[in-house]
C-alpha cells in the first residue's frame, strides 16, 4: 500500500470513527495478552539459530539464561538469571558461574550446569548465523568441549584472552545465551543435527512461558510456566496473532480484539492515540540510520568534506515529518539506552557551515552517487539529502536497488555514499563499537566486509587500539568513559553521519501495564505485564 | 444359442470392448501427459527464474551479519555449487516422489506448509465464488432482459464499482463498517482467539470441520470471520460475471430462434430460461471456471487485510523472501487448479453442448 492508500484509508477510518461509535465493545479475559504483530521473519526459535526480531520474542519468553536483561529495569543491565553468582578469575580469562538450584525445564527435567554448558557448545558447534556472538571468545567446535565445561553445580568458560566482564556477560542475555534441555534435545537429534531441525520448531526450555504452538504467519501461543522460578506470569495466556495491515491491527485494537498492536503506521498511531481506551507507548530500537562516506573517493575523504556532509542533513526536518514518532534524531554509533551511549547530537541542518567548509577544502562542482536500499524512508532520506546538497553545488545520483544488489556493492567498496540501517546484535557496545569504528586492516586484501569501517575504507587512526582496550576493560565505569570518548571522537573525525535512531511505537488497551519491547538491547517480555 | 444370436439381430454390430475402450484410454494418457508436460515446464520455468531473481537464498536464511563459514555452509548445504540443470534435476527428482522440500525460512516440509494454507483459500474462495454466481448470473441476465432498465442501470453501476474500487480500501471499509461499527461480522483472522484449534482438523476447511465435530459455536464464529472476505471477493467476480452474463445473453436475445419463440407464443420466463440462457451456459462456464481459479490463486491483499492465512500471501511472502522451495510448491498448487478447472470445464461442455462430445 503507498503513503497515499495509507492516508486515503487512515482518514476515512478516522472520519468513520470520527462521527460514530464502535459497536459493543469486545474485551479479552483478564488472564490473557493477545498481541498483533508481524511474525513472518520468524525462521527458527532454536536460540542457537534465532536470529529475527518476532523470533527473538519467543525466545526470551521461553529459555531463561545464565544472566538476563529485567524488562522492568533494563538500565541496571544483566541481572542474574539462571545463574546466581559468577567468579572472574586473577587472569580475567575464566568465569565461573554457579547455578540456581531447583529450577527445572518445562519437561521437568532438572536445569544443571550440564545443561548450561551443552546448550553454549552446542550452539558454538552448529556455526549457525549468531555463533559469532560466542566465537568472538575465542570459542570454535574444536575447542568448544574444553573452554566450557560443567563441574557439578558450576558452569566455566575460558576465554582465549582477557574481555571486559561485562562484554561477555551482555552477550551471553543475548537469543543465544539461552539454555536448553539437554536430554530432550538429544532426544530429538537427527543425524549429528544437535537436535536443530527439532528445536527450529519446538521448545525445550526452563523460562516463564512454555510454547503451546507456532504457526507461521499465522500465530504463536504461549502458555504460563506454573513452575517458573521466578513465579507464574499473570498472563496465563499470550497469543501473538500474525497482522500485516496496519489498519487492521488499530481496528481489531479499537474494537477490544487485542491487546496490543505492535506495527501501527504514523497516520493509525496518530488515529489510535485519540482513541477511548488506548495508549501509546514509545521504546527507542536499536536501528540506526547513517550515511557513510567511502574513504577511497579523493574528495569525500578530505577531513572538511566528512564535516560538511553532517551539516547537510536536514535532522530537525525529516524527523517531524515523514519519520515523525518512527525516528529520533541521534549523531552516536551506540543507540541510546546501551551501556556508553552518547547523548551528545552536535550537528544541526547548516547549509552556510557546509559550504564554508567545502570551500576550505577546494571542492566544487562535486558529483556523486548514493546507493540506497528500496524503502520507502530510506529513499526519502535520500532525497532530502540530495536537495540539501544541491545548494552547496553538490549533485547527488541515487541509486536505488534491492537489498542483495546494494549491499554487494557496499561490500565491494563500490559505492560514493552509502545510505543505510545498521542493527547491534547483541546487548554489548562492542556490537557497533567493533564495526563502526575498528578496523585493524584497511587493505583490499583483508576483505573485512563485516566491519563497517572496512566497508568504507576508513582507517580508523587511534580508533581501532581503543575499541579494543575498551573490550577488555574490567571496571565497568572506565569502559562506559572510554566509549563516551571514542564516540567524541568518531563524530567529529568519522566518514559516518549518523542521523536517527529508531523509536517503536506500540498501541496498547489501557489496562495494560508494564509492557516492554526491550528498548535497544534486548527482545519484548511479556512475563511482567499485568491487567 | 440361436436366441443369443436373434437376439443382437437387427442391431448395429458393436466394436470389441478393446476397440471401444482404446480412444479412451488414448485421451486419457494424452491429457496426463500434457499435465506432467504443462508442470515441468511451469516448474523449470519458475525454478529458473527464482535462480537469477535478484535475491540471495543464502543470505535470506543465514542474515547479513554471518561469518563466512555459516555463509559455506549454507550454501553447500542448499547444493547451489551445482550446476543449474542439476539442482533443477534434484529437485524434480524430489518431487516425483511428492517431497516438495523444506520450506528455507520456517523449516516445516512444503506440502505441510500448503495442506495448511490452501483449504483456507479454498474455503474462501468457494464461498466467494458461490456469491458471485448465485447474484452474478441472474444479475446479468435480469439487466440483459431489460436492457437500458433501472436493473441494468444498478447492475453497471454494481460492476464498475467492483471493477475500480480499489480492494484493499473496499476491504477495509467493509471491516470499519461491519465489523469495527456496527459488529455484525467477526474481524481479522479465520476464528476468533478462543476457537482457535478447537475443532480437530480434518479437511482444513473450518467450516466443515465444525460442523463434523458438531460445534456450531465454531461454526458460527468461522463463518462470522469468512463471511465478510468472501463477500468481498464474490463481489468481484459478481461484477466479471454478472457483465459478461448480460453480453452473453444479449447476444442470444437478438437472434431469430428467440423472436421465433416470441412469436409463436412461448412464455417469457421459458424464452429466457429454456433458450437463450440454455445456450449461454458453455461460454459462463470458462467465465466461471476463470474467476474461480483466480479466487483459488489467492488474493494476496485480501488475504493482507483479513489476516487470512492463504495461498496467496503464502507464496507472495515466500517469493520476497526467496523462499525458492515454498514457491515452487505454491507454483504447482496454482498450476494444478488452472488444469483441472480446464478439464472440469471441459467435461461440462459436454455435458451441456451435445457438439462437444
Amino acid at each position: 500500500m503507498n503513503a497515499f492508500n495509507r492516508l486515503l484509508t487512515g482518514a476515512a477510518i478516522g472520519l468513520a470513527v470520527s462521527v460514530t461509535s464502535f459497536a459493543a465493545f469486545a474485551e479479552t479475559p483478564a488472564n490473557m495478552l493477545v498481541i498483533a504483530h508481524r511474525i513472518d521473519d520468524v525462521t527458527s526459535i532454536d536460540p542457537a539459530e534465532s536470529f529475527e526480531f518476532a523470533g527473538s520474542d519467543i525466545s526470551r519468553n521461553v529459555y531463561s539464561r545464565l544472566v538476563n536483561l529485567d524488562p522492568m529495569d533494563l538500565a541496571a543491565g544483566y541481572q542474574p538469571d539462571l545463574a546466581t553468582s559468577w567468579e572472574v578469575s586473577e587472569d580475567g580469562k575464566t568465569i565461573t558461574f554457579t547455578m540456581r538450584e531447583g529450577v527445572t525445564f518445562h519437561s521437568g527435567n532438572p536445569v544443571r550446569a550440564e545443561d548450561a554448558a551443552f546448550s553454549l557448545q552446542r550452539a558454538v558447534m552448529l556455526n549457525k548465523t549468531p555463533a559469532f556472538i560466542l566465537a568472538q571468545f575465542g570459542f570454535t567446535p574444536e575447542n568448544a568441549m574444553e573452554t566450557i565445561r560443567a563441574d557439578g553445580n558450576q558452569l566455566i568458560i575460558t576465554t582465549d584472552k582477557r574481555y571486559a566482564t561485562s562484554f561477555v556477560l551482555n552477550c551471553l542475555t543475548a537469543t543465544i545465551g539461552g539454555i536448553v534441555d539437554k536430554e530432550t534435545v538429544m532426544a530429538n537429534e537427527v543425524d549429528g543435527d544437535m537436535g536443530n531441525t527439532w528445536l527450529k520448531t519446538n521448545s525445550a526450555g526452563s523460562g516463564p512461558y512454555t510454547l503451546d504452538g507456532w504457526r507461521p504467519n499465522e500465530s504463536v501461543t504461549l502458555s504460563s510456566n506454573p513452575d517458573y522460578y521466578g513465579g507464574a506470569p499473570a498472563m496465563e495466556r499470550v497469543i501473538v496473532r500474525h497482522v500485516i495491515e496496519s489498519a487492521s491491527q488499530r481496528l481489531l485494537l479499537e474494537r477490544g480484539d487485542i491487546d496490543i498492536a505492535r506495527n501501527l503506521n504514523p497516520e493509525d498511531v496518530a488515529g489510535a492515540s485519540s482513541a477511548d481506551g488506548v495508549v501509546i507507548s514509545d521504546e527507542l530500537k536499536g536501528r540506526l540510520m547513517y550515511l557513510a562516506l567511502n574513504q577511497q573517493h579523493p574528495e569525500l575523504s578530505k577531513p572538511e568534506v566528512r564535516q560538511a556532509f553532517k551539516y547537510l542533513i536536514d535532522y530537525e526536518g525529516m524527523q517531524n515529518s515523514f519519520l515523525n514518532g518512527q525516528y529520533t534524531i541521534h549523531q552516536n554509533f551506540l543507540p541510546a539506552t546501551y551501556l556508553g551511549a552518547s547523548e551528545e547530537n552536535p550537528f544541526t541542518y547548516d547549509v552556510e557551515k557546509a559550504r564554508e567548509l567545502l570551500a576550505a577544502a577546494g571542492v566544487e562542482n562535486l558529483e556523486i552517487e548514493i546507493g540506497v536500499r528500496e524503502a520507502q524512508e530510506r529513499i526519502e532520506i535520500a532525497q532530502s539529502f540530495q536537495n540539501s546538497a544541491a545548494q552547496v553545488g553538490i549533485t547527488v545520483n541515487i541509486t536505488v536497488g534491492t537489498a542483495k544488489q546494494i549491499l554487494e556493492r557496499y561490500r565491494a567498496r563500490e559505492l560514493d555514499v552509502y545510505l543505510g540501517a545498521w542493527g547491534p546484535d547483541y546487548p554489548d557496545p562492542q556490537t557497533n563499537a567493533g564495526t563502526f569504528a575498528y578496523n585493524p586492516d584497511n587493505s583490499d586484501e583483508a576483505n573485512a566486509t563485516g566491519l563497517l569501517a572496512w566497508r568504507n575504507s576508513w582507517d580508523t587512526g587511534g580508533l581501532t587500539e581503543k575499541v579494543a582496550a575498551a573490550v577488555t576493560e574490567g571496571d565497568r565505569d572506565t569502559r562506559v568513559q572510554m566509549y563516551l570518548d571514542i564516540q567524541e571522537e568518531f563524530r567529529e573525525t568519522s566518514p559516518f553521519v549518523v542521523m536517527f535512531q529508531q523509536i517503536e511505537q506500540s498501541a496498547l488497551r489501557d489496562n495494560v501495564t508494564n509492557w516492554s519491547t526491550g528498548q535497544a538491547v534486548t527482545s519484548a517480555a511479556y512475563w511482567q505485564v499485568t491487567k | 444359442m440361436a436366441l443369443v444370436e436373434d437376439s443382437t439381430k437387427g442391431r448395429p454390430s458393436r466394436a470389441p470392448f478393446s476397440e471401444r475402450a482404446w480412444p479412451v484410454i488414448a485421451t486419457t494418457l494424452k491429457t496426463l501427459g500434457s499435465i506432467a508436460v504443462t508442470l515441468v515446464g511451469l516448474l523449470f520455468i519458475t525454478f529458473i527464474i527464482g535462480r537469477v531473481m535478484p535475491i540471495d537464498p543464502v543470505l535470506a536464511i543465514v542474515g547479513e551479519r554471518a561469518s563466512q563459514s555459516t555463509y559455506d555452509a549454507v550454501y553447500d548445504q542448499l547444493g547451489l555449487d551445482k550446476p543449474l540443470i542439476v539442482q533443477f534435476l534434484y529437485y524434480l527428482w524430489d518431487v516425483l516422489h511428492l517431497d516438495f522440500g523444506t520450506s528455507l525460512l520456517n523449516a516445516r516440509p512444503v506440502s505441510e506448509d500448503i495442506a495448511r494454507v490452501f483449504p483456507a483459500t479454498l474455503e474462501l474462495a468457494t464461498l466467494g465464488i458461490i456469491f458471485g454466481v448465485v447474484l452474478g448470473v441472474p444479475l446479468g441476465v435480469l439487466a440483459a432482459v431489460r436492457k437500458g432498465s433501472w436493473i441494468d442501470q444498478v447492475a453497471r453501476v454494481v460492476a464498475l464499482v467492483g471493477y475500480s474500487m480499489p480492494i484493499f480500501w473496499l476491504g477495509l471499509m467493509g471491516l470499519l463498517i461491519f465489523y469495527g461499527i456496527l459488529g455484525w461480522v467477526g474481524g481479522p483472522g479465520r476464528v476468533g482467539i478462543f476457537y482457535v484449534d478447537v475443532v480437530p482438523s480434518v479437511t482444513g476447511l473450518i467450516l466443515i470441520d465444525a460442523a463434523l465435530d458438531g460445534n456450531w459455536d465454531v461454526f458460527k464464529n468461522a463463518f462470522s470471520h469468512i463471511i465478510l472476505p468472501a463477500s468481498l471477493l464474490g463481489y468481484f467476480s459478481l461484477a466479471y460475471i454478472s457483465r459478461m452474463t448480460r453480453s452473453f445473453m444479449l447476444e442470444q436475445l437478438s437472434a431469430e430462434y428467440i423472436t421465433t419463440a416470441r412469436v409463436k407464443g412461448m412464455s417469457e420466463w421459458n424464452v429466457v430460461w429454456k433458450h437463450a440462457f440454455k445456450n449461454i451456459r458453455v461460454q459462463l462456464i470458462t467465465v466461471i471456471a476463470l474467476s474461480y481459479a483466480n479466487l483459488l490463486e489467492g488474493s494476496v491483499l485480501t488475504e493482507i487485510i483479513f489476516s487470512w492465512p492463504g495461498i496467496g500471501s503464502y507464496i507472495t511472502t515466500a517469493l520476497l523472501s526467496a523462499d525458492m522451495n515454498a514457491v515452487l510448491g505454491g507454483t504447482v498448487v496454482v498450476g494444478l487448479i488452472f488444469i483441472l478447472l480446464n478439464i472440469f470445464s471441459d467435461l461440462l461442455y459436454k455435458v451441456f453442448d451435445p457438439r462437444a462430445k
